[in-house]
């Protein structure tokens, strides 16, 4: 079983603790059976022969085994704490290292909400799953057995019932688990279902009320809520039988214990005081029995975790540092594709196919074609997002598999077509890219990225606080700041996957040409889906289905190419006819 | 949403997660009176589950008692078996008290013995018969009573939910543009499930943890007020432990909750941004601070799982120290006579029973006391204002022509800053009017106020020569056929999608409006075609397919006037073509108010409203606007112009 494994392989370094709480809750359970002995003396030879320094001489006793007892829970809880929540936090630590040297083919197989989730609640699942293992799962066993031991030793003929009890009890809860768990997680579903229907109902006001469907919409949402409803009444009358049915289980038991017990007691082969101990006995093997069949539902759940976490700590990210790493004799900037095709596992396609070009350092080359032409990933595979299925990618004449990854991308500067920023402050976005940049620099990079103005009347200023995402700043101002941040790493290479798109015309106009002086002896890459931005690019490479269908400049291109002249017809209408 | 069902409630105890940050109500008595006014149907039901809890709990409560019984009739037996055979009871006393066993013959005289006879199995045969018939019935009872309650509850909810969503339809759109989406929808889902929780768990325990208590200590003072005062002391004891400990942990959980959503959003952000973080060459210094908060989180959690751990062992001692002082001063009392093994062993057993629904209800407090919050939200999203009703004018018989009339329109959102002042424009039966600005300028305004969505401030909106505040709501928005920029589409079939513009649309209509719109092309490309299922984002069909399947649904309204959204985003060329051309073609011959971005269209409209920071600015053609030398002149040559160095494509930026 994964759990098991996962979650052996991260208690070896505490396996003295777990050993620890082993012991310690058999000492605690066993004195816990002692218990009912000493009460069962009590009644035997003090409160029944009327002996009262007897029952105070047992009752210290009684109160000082309580008390270690509590101590030893004490320090047996406190050890299963710092392993389990150890745990967890190794997990979580070893999960989010294993992530962040995942390449983009992992990523996208996943998932980036999925590996979120698999990074934040499933190992909380695994965390609590281990506090409960380790507080009382572990003494569940000890207890059943213990109990039994305890009830065979004060009669070993009237533990013939537990045989019937025990078996009864485990019967009860497993059935009611068996028809309660499937309805329960229907029951879920149609939760779901009755907050989709009213999500749709807000975000989609206008239109229901444009086209006035407010009855349609009515009875949609009566159909759901009629059916979560009955469904709850099923699940939670089927719940509220549990406890009186297992309550009813365990008081009929001790009406048995005492009608067999009287006969045995009758005869004398069992002093009364011993009715009263296995009495405690059984009531404590059936709740143990409770716990056990508790706990048996937690374990799927924690399995499906154990097993989605494994999944991704045993990753091989599928591009690697290689062994002997080539570093360039000149570090320039030039990007050459040499017959590069690129296709994803189980795509039916390759997406891109047959590209070959060089970019120059110095030179602005634009990228265009339609939607799932292949233009950003053509960019993502200059920084190995991906490896090229054939054929091969050289920078400064060296194939960019044979370079370590950290000097690979120490030459990249790369903003991507969603601007994401990190939470924090303006400063903090942008020294993501230069650790030691002092205010002046960011000031000037700001400049340049026409994003001054702006961040000067934000309070606070180049402090000024940053939501997770960048969602308290506007889509042009992000994109402005993650290009700064971009310009701030001073790379040989520009990336930029159309991240002007959210720019007025004008702003446009003005940070392209601060950016032409800035780059002036790089080399820069610009996907862009607008013709109106790339016009005065050295060279536009038109996309169409992964193939190269038209490289040179506008002028070339509108003469020469029919693709291009399509999208500029579709996109300049009239007017740049 | 997190899963909370029957059980979710029920963790009690070292391993509560933290459930959220903590809920706070504002108004507890006002929001329980409105709680309790929802319950009212069912108070029949409610009276009759509380007679059925209280009489089983008394019949599971007296059967301890009655067990004392039995006990007392084996001890009996037991001590009588050891007596000589043929004495009477008095004469064994007599006989001990000779002897110097003074005790002894104390403890015999409070007892019921006959010498030398062991113990009556008939007697006890009928005890317990009566005992088991005790806790069946009490059983039987408890399960009817949460069966009852089982109905209660939900019919509650059920009835609460179903006005919340008819709270929705009632509401004026502005309550929907001023508040934000996701705490709206947190009230009516969310904090609909917590009440839902509270209700269902929360009400029917707390019913019968408080009877249970009633009834134990009732029993515990019937069989000895003595040893029930020397019970009780430890109640505020083992409640005082409780608060201790609980506060002291609460503050850690706190913490711990803190911690986990510091680290999530670690874990959110790095993720989103992997590619960025790799590239930047970040992947170290995330790590260490990664391994910093997690190690805070760590600290937390094992603080707030240890403190509460403390809690059992602590009560634990406290219980058994209650037993102790039961058994010595119970001790004197059966050697003195005065009280019966039984009735010592049905006490010890009362007492334990005892703690049980205290701390049953301090977890359900908890329960409760965030039902009661969510409740609250509940409440004052149903206390809301809502759309005035409907004005009850005649509607004009036939169709609708198309005639649309603004006549001195004022209107403001803010009290204070009139948006449309004094706006006046009359458009004939097909003619088009193209709103026209840079992004925020407020080009929906004109939209919301056309479709009665708001409220205009004074003056006069006229379709057909009536004015909309006189027609029904319904009535007005039937005669426009709108498609937005922001395409909504439900979880459902492509077909269900584009019929939902019209009640009883067959599948031919569904069809044509699909050929009409160029929907019909792509969806045959589907395994299922129309019946294709989207969900619930659409993301399996692309954005442009979307916008085409919502003008699909404005052909199939046969909408006598129409409103249009020209912008598009994220379209692949080619499909934003076709957007175009359908677009077009539904135009044709409509009377048409166009937010617009094409060239084209802009050209040919009969009217250009030109808006700037939330104001029309400028009325006209285009050969008008163009002369005046305007806002619309400099927007015009600076993003239209083809000699301009940028000559745009989409000229108004999104």
């Amino acid at each position: 079983m994964t759990l098991i494994r996962v979650l052996l392989s991260h208690l070896r370094p505490y396996w003295r603790q777990v050993s620890a709480v082993v012991a310690l809750i058999t000492c605690q359970t066993i004195l816990g059976l002692y218990l009912p002995n000493l009460t069962a003396d009590i009644i035997n030879n003090g409160v029944a022969k009327g002996d009262i320094p007897y029952i105070w001489r047992t009752g210290g006793v009684m109160l000082g085994v309580t008390l270690v007892q509590g101590i030893i829970a004490i320090i047996a809880v406190y050890w299963a704490s710092r392993t389990s929540m150890g745990v967890g936090r190794d997990l979580r630590g070893s999960v989010f290292a294993r992530v962040l040297h995942l390449s983009s083919r992992e990523m996208n197989t996943f998932g980036t909400p999925s590996l979120i989730t698999r990074n934040t609640n499933d190992v909380q699942q695994i965390q609590l799953f281990l506090q409960m293992a380790l507080t009382v799962i572990v003494g569940a066993p000890i207890m059943m057995i213990g109990g039994i031991i305890m009830a065979l030793r004060e009669d070993v003929s009237l533990s013939v019932l537990l045989v019937v009890v025990v078996p009864l009890m485990a019967a009860l809860i497993l059935a009611m688990l068996y028809v309660a768990v499937p309805l329960f997680q229907k029951m879920q579903v149609k939760i779901d279902r009755i907050n989709q229907v009213l999500r749709e109902q807000i975000t989609g006001i206008r239109v229901i009320r444009a086209f006035v469907r407010s009855d349609y919409e009515e009875h949609r949402f009566e159909t759901a809520n009629a059916d979560l409803t009955a469904t709850a009444l099923r699940v939670n009358r089927i719940f509220v039988l549990a406890m009186p049915a297992l309550m009813g289980v365990m008081n009929l038991s001790s009406v048995a214990v005492l009608w067999f017990g009287g006969h045995l007691v009758d005869s004398g082969s069992m002093p009364i005081g011993n009715l009263t101990a296995f009495l405690a006995y059984i009531l404590q093997i059936l709740l143990s029995v409770l716990m056990a069949v508790m706990m048996v539902i937690l374990v799927p759940r924690a399995e499906a975790s154990a097993e989605r976490i494994e999944e991704v700590v045993r990753l091989q990210p599928s591009i690697a540092d290689p062994a002997h790493a080539i570093v360039p004799a000149h570090r320039k900037g030039i990007v050459e594709f040499r017959d590069v095709t690129f296709g994803f596992p189980r795509g039916e396609q390759p997406v891109l196919r047959d590209l070959s070009f060089t970019l120059q350092p110095g030179e602005t080359t634009a990228i265009i074609g339609g939607t799932g032409a292949g233009k950003t990933t053509l960019l993502h595979l200059i920084p190995r997002f991906f490896d090229a299925t054939a054929g091969a990618l050289f920078i400064d004449g060296v194939d960019v598999r044979e370079r370590s990854l950290e000097s690979l991308w120490a030459d990249i500067g790369f903003v991507p077509q969603q601007s994401y920023l990190f939470s924090g402050t303006v400063a903090t976005n942008l020294r993501f890219a230069a650790e030691g940049a002092t205010d002046d620099d960011l000031w000037n990079t700001l400049e340049v990225a026409q994003a001054r103005d702006f961040v000067v009347s934000m309070p606070g200023g180049l402090d000024a606080p940053i939501d997770q995402g960048g969602t308290n700043v506007s889509g042009g101002q992000r994109q402005r700041l993650a290009i700064a941040r971009a310009l701030l790493k001073q790379p040989l290479i520009y990336l930029f996957d159309d991240c002007f798109s959210a720019l007025d015309a004008t702003t446009d106009a003005r940070l392209r040409a601060a950016l032409l002086e800035r780059t002036r002896g790089n080399t820069v890459v610009i996907v862009a889906q607008r013709v109106s931005t790339i016009l005065r690019a050295d060279r536009i490479i038109v996309l169409d289905g992964g193939r190269i269908v038209g490289l040179g400049t506008h002028e070339q291109l509108l003469a020469s190419c029919s693709p291009y002249q399509e999208i500029v017809a579709s996109q300049l209408g009239e007017a740049a006819a | 949403m997190m899963a909370r069902g029957p059980m979710g409630g029920r963790a009690g105890g070292p391993f509560r997660e933290p459930s959220g940050p903590p809920q706070t109500t504002r108004h507890p008595g006002e929001t329980l009176r409105q709680l309790v006014g929802q319950l009212r149907p069912e108070v029949p039901r409610i009276t009759l589950a509380a007679v059925l809890a209280s009489t089983g709990i008394a019949l599971t409560v007296i059967a301890p008692r009655i067990i004392g019984n039995a006990t007392d009739v084996i001890f009996n037996g037991v001590v009588g078996k050891g007596l000589p055979a043929g004495m009477t009871k008095a004469q064994v006393i007599a006989g001990l008290r000779l002897r110097g066993r003074g005790q002894l013959s104390q403890l015999l005289s409070g007892m019921n013995v006959t010498p030398g006879k062991g113990i009556d199995f008939s007697e006890l045969g009928v005890i317990l018969g009566v005992v088991a018939l005790l806790y069946l019935l009490g059983a039987a009872f408890s399960w009817m009573q949460g069966y009852l309650m089982a109905g209660v509850a939900q019919r509650t909810v059920f009835a609460m939910r179903r006005d919340v969503e008819a709270k929705l339809r009632r509401l004026p759109l502005q309550y929907f543009d001023s508040h934000p989406h996701g705490d709206l929808l947190s009230r009516v889902t969310n904090d609909i499930d917590n009440v839902t929780t509270a209700l269902q768990q929360g009400l029917s325990q707390l019913l019968t943890s408080v009877l249970t208590i009633v009834g134990v200590l009732g029993m515990m003072l019937w069989i000895s007020p003595l040893l029930a005062l020397i019970s009780l002391v430890t109640v505020p004891l083992s409640i005082g432990v409780t608060l201790a400990i609980a506060r002291r942990a609460q503050k850690q959980f706190a913490a711990q909750w803190e911690w986990t959503g510091t680290v999530n959003a670690h874990v959110e952000q790095t993720h989103t941004g992997h590619a960025l973080v790799q590239v930047y060459g970040r992947t170290a210094s995330t790590i260490d601070d990664f391994d910093r908060k997690n190690q805070k989180l760590y600290a937390a959690s094992f603080r707030a799982q240890f403190l509460s751990g403390t809690m059992q062992p602590a009560m634990q001692l406290l219980a058994n120290l209650n037993y102790v002082a039961i058994a010595v001063i119970g001790g004197y009392r059966v050697v003195s006579g005065t009280m019966t093994l039984g009735d010592i062993q049905a006490f010890i057993q009362y007492s334990r029973q005892f703690t049980m629904p205290i701390t049953q209800i301090a977890s359900q407090m908890n329960l409760l006391q965030s039902g009661l919050a969510s409740a609250e939200r509940v409440f004052e999203f149903l206390a809301a204002k809502e759309e005035a009703p409907d004005a009850l004018g005649s509607s004009p018989a036939g169709p609708t022509q198309g005639h649309v009339t603004l006549e001195h329109v004022e209107f403001r959102y803010v009290a204070d800053i009139p948006l449309i002042n004094d706006f006046s424009l009359d458009v004939l039966p097909g003619q088009t009017v193209a709103i026209v600005g840079p992004t925020g300028a407020g080009k929906t305004t004109i939209v919301n106020l056309l479709m009665r969505f708001y409220q205009i401030n004074s003056g006069h909106i006229l379709v057909d020569g009536v004015d909309i505040n006189l027609l029904p709501r319904e009535r007005l928005r039937s005669m426009f056929g709108m498609v937005l920029q922001d395409t909504w589409l439900f979880a459902g079939s492509i077909r269900e999608n584009i019929a939902y513009a019209r009640d009883g649309a067959t599948t031919e209509d569904v069809v044509e409006a699909g050929k009409a719109a160029y929907v019909d092309q792509f969806v045959r490309t589907l395994p299922d075609g129309y019946d294709t299922v989207l969900d619930e984002d659409a993301s399996n069909i692309s954005s442009g397919q979307q916008q085409l399947i919502t003008i699909a649904r404005a052909f199939l309204a046969k909408p006598a006037i129409l409103i249009l959204d020209e912008a598009t985003s994220n379209v692949d060329t080619r499909t934003e073509v076709l957007i175009q051309e359908a677009m077009a073609r539904l135009r044709s011959g409509r009377t048409s108010f166009v937010i617009a971005h094409r060239l084209s269209t802009i050209r040919n409209a009969d009217f250009i409203v030109v808006m700037d920071a939330g104001r029309i600015v400028e009325v006209g053609s285009h050969t008008e606007l163009l002369e005046r030398r305007g806002f619309y002149y400099d927007l015009y040559s600076s993003q239209f112009s083809p000699t301009s160095e940028y000559a745009v494509a989409d000229p108004i930026p999104q």
